[in-house]
């Protein structure tokens, strides 16, 4: 952890390089997710009878689910906000707790999907629920990478040291709960 | 852009003294110019592969039914593999690696007067990354079944279905070979982008910064906007390959026509991927040896944008005739032949700063107007194509195959040759040989054009692409056009044999090659003020450069000297 | 009630001009407004489906969506205050798949054209409406053909295609 070169100390653009290496990666998300949700929105609105099948989407998990990550989001944010006055410990802590909801995230979504399977809707029933597998699955990938993430930063901030690196992880956390957001009434709501 | 700004880092002046020791050197390297090495072996050695497979193929196509020397006979299903591999070895692991991941990593930190990249460990693991997609795709190739040979751009349902691919392991290898290798490109691309937008010398303005960093920046933008949805559908593809889904399975209520926009969205932006840097390369060399300032900074770099910006509106010229609307087809068409007007006018002013320059025919820029010239005649037949009506006729024939290889050769071959033996003294601390040199680009330039010629003149006898023997069909198994793909063989090997010029020159060199000069080709831009090679973080923290002027102050009147480093005071 | 929620959050922006340095507050108070909306876009596309106005779902379910969306990236992520290009990429990104969706819905998204139908997508979707008004709802996963699907689970080493023998299409 030790090399830190003098070209990432420096900032021609007046953004932190870590900072804007996060925005950039955050653009690179937006075309993938968004080339997979556009595929999904457009083979939902060519296929009206995908209806039946999204009705047995579970929405009180979805629900839940979108409820954990926006209390997630506000954590994150409160973290970044100790990082910024200073104190790693309590930046540490709330970032820990942000990695408590994510890991709900992943323990209803985990409840959620073996029902799902064991009623027969898998992956390959049909197209709806391949995608439906397809997007939650990897939207919920980006959710334990930044779980890892948050706890390595955690670690470090805990002891004070590179504290702008909590607002960068809360940057990727934000927008891994943006995709949810999107994703719960393309999944569950529209039926 | 602002003045760049010193954040302070912590004690990085002790850790910047720390000298690697042989494991972090050789197998966990940090430094930019090591791995940007490894790039560069990595893609020549892939080379080799992909010359190998043209090699056996076109033996087949000149000589069809005998034993190929040094492969055997070419069966059906090795002659796709053997298209689908070289194609894809050559725009996934040859071109993307060394024109972007290896120059781009050497040359970024230099030209901008940093010591590294912004984040070496980042750069360490995109390598990394890349080397793990190099074995899983060479292990695809002895997999049982063979290799994948669906043609690189790999459609469903030939790439989804076994049943159809008749390679089950093979495909899913590939794909998981092409996907690693995006990720490789989007770690390091991120990495490029931050360091050229935040790590520039002091006084080093927007305008200060040299082609090749601004080309290959825009590259990486290129490529991380393009690749999103075709990961995404790569991962559909993988699943409808691996799990059984049904994502372009018109049966299963999918739809194969999917695939090919999502291929293409990113295939499209991605020849400008590979075709920036190598124009980069071209202006830095040209500006150098003609002794003369860029003609139209500003301009080359709005057309770059404008090109790069363009190239997310034609991709579906590659479907004109899969069955989209016409109508869409009309669209594509005007946008695929406008786009030629940005690159012409590129073109058109490196050939203005030609004009009146004191031109030096050294070998690098022998390359460089090699370049010019041959691109100029992929250009120009791309607007064929381009237009939908002719395109009916030519889709799918050798004269697409002609001209994206007037293209891509230029790109992918010339242009690293440009670059190479540029930078070589400031890569090894030592000189090619000129005349070796000179002598290797006869032999590539010709051989190149009688490679392709008689491939334009088949495509237009109507020759379809991904035939492995055209003795089935007796229009175009004349004799006339036989001779044709002869000579298209026979200079391939001409071409190839005199590679080994270049590959001798290059070894030998950087073993016993006259010792570098710091600036042997008197040029302004800042890798040229440290030592051939650059010191483990380049320059002395201490003594950082300091930007004063622009990258192409040559010949600037009342000066004594014809070049004005970047660095030197006013 | 939403827009009262917004214009606290608004609010608590305006108090400290510059976006770095919000009070504690001015966090829970966006909490607070995610949560409101967060309800009202689960009750919302209730009522929908029971009125039968499909705008109501609309509107509730997508567009509140999006004003959440503006929410975590106004307040949470700092956007607003963040170097103008930041945002000139993130929407071009935006941008890009705005393109790439309606270039491509032409031919994924209908079903026929001028010239052309895509008979399988249509067969497959007669099938489905046929199995669900005759079987009144389906349990395993949308109909008996897809029963197979699951039997072979995540078999790879045969092809897929043979598994689909329901009614042969062409």
């Amino acid at each position: 952890m030790g090399f830190r070169p003098i070209a990432n100390t420096r900032s021609a653009t007046g953004i932190m390089t870590a900072k804007l290496a996060v925005w950039w990666l955050i653009a690179s998300e937006i075309v993938i997710f968004g080339g997979l949700l556009a595929c999904y929105i457009m083979h939902r609105l060519a296929h009206h009878e995908w209806a039946y099948y999204a009705v047995h989407t579970n929405v009180i998990a979805g629900a839940t689910n979108t409820m954990i990550l926006l209390t997630s989001s506000l954590f994150a944010v409160l973290a970044h906000h100790a990082a910024e006055q200073g104190d790693g410990k309590k930046a540490a802590r709330n970032l820990l707790i942000t990695c408590g909801f994510g890991l709900g995230f992943l323990v209803v979504k985990s409840i959620e999907w073996t029902t799902e399977i064991q009623h027969g809707y898998t992956i390959t029933a049909n197209t709806f629920w391949s995608f439906y597998y397809t997007a939650a699955g990897i939207h919920g990938a980006h959710v334990i990478v930044g779980m890892l993430c948050m706890l390595w930063v955690a670690n470090t901030a805990r002891q004070g040291k590179d504290l702008h690196r909590v607002e960068n992880v809360g940057l990727y956390w934000h927008f891994v709960d943006l995709v949810w957001i999107f994703l719960f009434p393309l999944l569950y709501i529209a039926k | 852009m602002s003045e760049a700004v010193k954040i302070e880092g912590h004690d990085h002046h002790d850790d910047h003294h720390h000298e690697p020791t042989f494991i972090e050197k050789w197998i966990f390297p940090l430094d930019h110019k090591f791995i940007g090495m490894q790039y560069l072996f990595t893609g020549m050695f892939m080379a080799l592969f992909g010359g190998f497979f043209v090699y056996a193929f076109r033996m087949q196509l000149a000589f069809p039914g005998m034993s190929v020397p040094g492969f055997g006979t070419v069966s059906p299903a090795e002659y796709n593999m053997l298209i689908t591999n070289h194609g894809s070895v050559m725009i996934f692991w040859v071109a993307m690696p060394v024109l972007i991941a290896a120059f781009g990593n050497f040359l970024i930190p230099l030209m901008i007067g940093a010591d590294d990249m912004v984040f070496p460990k980042l750069n360490r693991l995109s390598y990394q990354l890349f080397f793990i997609s190099v074995l899983i795709l060479m292990a695809s190739w002895f997999v049982e079944g063979g290799g994948f040979g669906g043609a690189w751009t790999a459609y469903p349902p030939l790439s989804a279905d076994a049943n159809y691919s008749m390679t089950p392991l093979g495909s899913s290898l590939w794909l998981l070979a092409v996907a690693v290798e995006f990720a490789a490109f989007l770690v390091g691309g991120i990495n490029f982008i931050t360091t050229a937008m935040n790590s520039r010398a002091p006084g080093m303005k927007a305008q200060d910064v040299p082609m090749t960093v601004w080309m290959i920046c825009i590259a990486s933008i290129l490529f991380m906007a393009s690749v999103g949805p075709l990961i995404a559908g790569a991962i559909m593809l993988f699943f409808d390959q691996m799990v059984g889904t049904g994502f372009f399975d018109p049966r299963r209520g999918g739809d194969p026509i999917l695939w090919q926009h999502l291929f293409w969205f990113f295939g499209h932006p991605e020849v400008y991927v590979v075709l920036l840097p190598a124009c980069g390369f071209v202006a830095d060399v040209i500006t150098v040896f003609s002794r003369k300032k860029l003609f139209g900074y500003q301009t080359i770099l709005y057309t770059a944008i404008g090109t790069g910006s363009l190239s997310f509106f034609v991709w579906a010229h590659h479907q004109f005739v899969a069955g989209i609307d016409p109508r869409m087809a009309n669209i594509f068409t005007v946008t695929t032949v406008l786009i030629s007007i940005p690159i012409a006018e590129m073109m058109f002013l490196f050939i203005a700063t030609l004009y009146g320059g004191s031109i030096r025919f050294t070998t690098p820029m022998l390359w460089a107007l090699g370049f010019i010239g041959e691109f100029l005649i992929g250009g120009v037949t791309g607007i064929y194509l381009g237009a939908s009506g002719m395109d009916i006729y030519f889709h799918d024939t050798y004269f697409v195959i002609a001209h994206f290889h007037y293209t891509f050769f230029p790109i992918a071959f010339i242009g690293t040759f440009t670059a190479l033996t540029f930078w070589f003294p400031k890569m090894f601390g030592r000189m090619m040989n000129d005349t070796l040199g000179k002598v290797h680009f006869w032999g590539t330039i010709i051989p190149l054009n009688t490679i392709f010629i008689p491939l334009f003149v088949l495509g237009a006898a109507g020759q379809h692409r991904r035939i492995y023997n055209y003795n089935h069909f007796p229009d175009l198994s004349t004799p006339d056009l036989q001779a044709l793909r002869i000579v298209a063989t026979v200079s391939l090997l001409v071409l190839i044999a005199f590679q080994a010029v270049f590959l001798f020159n290059f070894f030998y060199s950087i073993i016993a090659g006259e010792k570098a000069p710091v600036n042997p080709w008197k040029s302004n831009t800042l890798e040229w003020t440290t030592s051939s090679p650059p010191p483990h973080g380049n320059w002395h923290p201490d003594d950082m450069p300091k930007v004063y002027r622009g990258p192409y102050e040559y010949s600037v009147p009342g000066r004594e000297d014809d070049f004005w480093p970047q660095n030197e005071p006013a | 009630m939403a827009e009262h929620a917004e214009a606290a959050a608004e609010h608590g922006h305006d108090d400290h001009g510059h976006g770095e340095h919000h009070d504690v507050s001015f966090y829970y108070k966006t909490y607070a407004a995610l949560v409101v909306l967060f309800i009202i876009s689960v009750v919302g596309p209730y009522i929908g489906e029971i009125t039968g106005i499909q705008i109501i779902t609309l509107i509730t379910a997508f567009g509140i969506a999006v004003v959440k969306a503006g929410l975590v990236i106004r307040n949470f992520m700092h956007l607003n205050v963040e170097k103008a290009f930041v945002h000139y990429f993130l929407i071009t990104s935006l941008a890009f798949m705005f393109l790439f969706f309606f270039a491509v819905a032409p031919d994924v998204l209908k079903h026929d054209g001028t010239n052309w139908e895509n008979v399988a997508a249509k067969d497959w979707i007669e099938q489905k409406d046929a199995e669900y008004a005759a079987g009144g709802g389906d349990h395993h996963g949308g109909g008996h053909g897809d029963a197979h699907g699951e039997d072979h689970g995540g078999g790879h080493d045969e092809g897929h295609g043979e598994k689909k023998d329901e009614g042969g299409h062409h």
